[in-house]
């Protein structure tokens, strides 16, 4: 963790909600703030630097790419094995997120978790078979849960009176 | 953002898709960001304006900006799960929704139908929100930190 400098909190909460679609963006963050485009450049690369900025780019709405079946692949995985194995299902270029997580038991004996996208539920369905065959025997059980609703979906808020 | 906007394929052109692919990549820290990417696109910077414009009201994307690390600025995300009767779902969704903690909450087909993500600005605040969410709700909140984070390959092909 890392503690943000008054002016790193000005710049992340006027650029949370998106940056502005111009020629010059930067430039224009700084006439909000009131500060020089370099300032603002030079403060995304500090962030960027120390982690906090991870990376300024378009969030895409899968269903609107077609990408309409959305499934949550989970695995009970030898812990042993787990975080080896991560890495690999982490690298599949159709896996978009992978963690370990703690399993909930008895209800919930999964600890890996890896999203998978497609364009419908065959294909999810072989890219789920493709994880499982690289997990092999130090998988002892799997689920598949799809997404059937969009509930919610903003980011997170900083507020502007700090936190 | 409507739910007929999310869940409707767009019809997308192939500068469209090249736009969608290059932007999920990091943005250039240049002055000018947009003009390196439409010469890399071969169009000029004023029609790649437009376009994101187009795709982000379509809702082709769903925004265009920084992804900032809550847990590096000491803020703290945790996926949670609820098994909601499904008789009162919708209410339950509702309650959950109305939490500003609640980044984002997908239905999803299994015993736990309710995949939530909680995004505080304080470790604390993750517990403190799971218990809130309990007593406005009566439903067991179950915490699934995450404990090691493998490759993120965020983007997808448009």
């Amino acid at each position: 963790m890392t503690t943000l400098t008054a002016d790193e909190q000005k710049l992340i909460v006027a650029t949370q909600a998106g940056l502005p679609i111009v020629a010059r963006p930067f430039a224009e963050i700084a006439a909000r703030l009131a500060i020089c485009e370099a300032d603002v450049v030079d403060g995304f690369d500090r962030l960027r630097k120390r982690g906090v900025l991870r990376r300024i780019a378009a969030a895409p709405n899968h269903y609107a790419l077609g990408l309409t079946a959305n499934g949550m692949t989970v695995w009970d995985v030898d812990d042993r094995h787990v975080s080896e194995l991560g890495r690999e299902i982490g690298a599949l270029e159709f896996v978009t997120h992978c963690y370990r997580r703690p399993r909930a038991l008895p209800d919930w004996p999964y600890n890996l978790f890896a999203m998978v996208h497609g364009h419908s539920r065959d294909e999810v369905e072989a890219k789920r078979k493709r994880v499982a065959e690289i997990l092999g025997v130090s998988c002892r059980a799997c689920d598949i849960l799809y997404s059937t609703r969009i509930l919610k979906k903003t980011g997170l808020r900083l507020s502007s009176s700090g936190g | 953002m409507s739910k007929r906007r999310r869940n409707i394929e767009i019809a997308l052109d192939p500068l469209d898709r090249a736009i969608i692919n290059r932007l999920q990549d990091d943005l250039p820290l240049v002055p000018e960001p947009f003009a390196l990417i439409s010469s890399q696109l071969g169009c000029s910077t004023e029609a790649l304006l437009e376009r994101i414009e187009r795709l982000l009201s379509a809702g082709a994307l769903t925004r265009f900006g920084p992804f900032y690390d809550a847990a590096a600025m000491g803020g703290a995300y945790c996926l949670c799960a609820m098994a909601v009767p499904e008789i009162c779902f919708d209410e339950i969704a509702e309650i959950v929704n109305g939490f500003d903690q609640v980044a984002h909450n997908y239905a999803r087909d299994h015993l736990f139908n309710m995949w939530f993500v909680l995004a505080t600005e304080t470790e604390a605040g993750i517990a403190e929100a799971a218990k809130a969410i309990e007593a406005a709700t009566g439903i067991t909140v179950l915490l699934f930190p995450k404990e090691e984070e493998f490759f993120i390959g965020f983007k997808v092909a448009a």
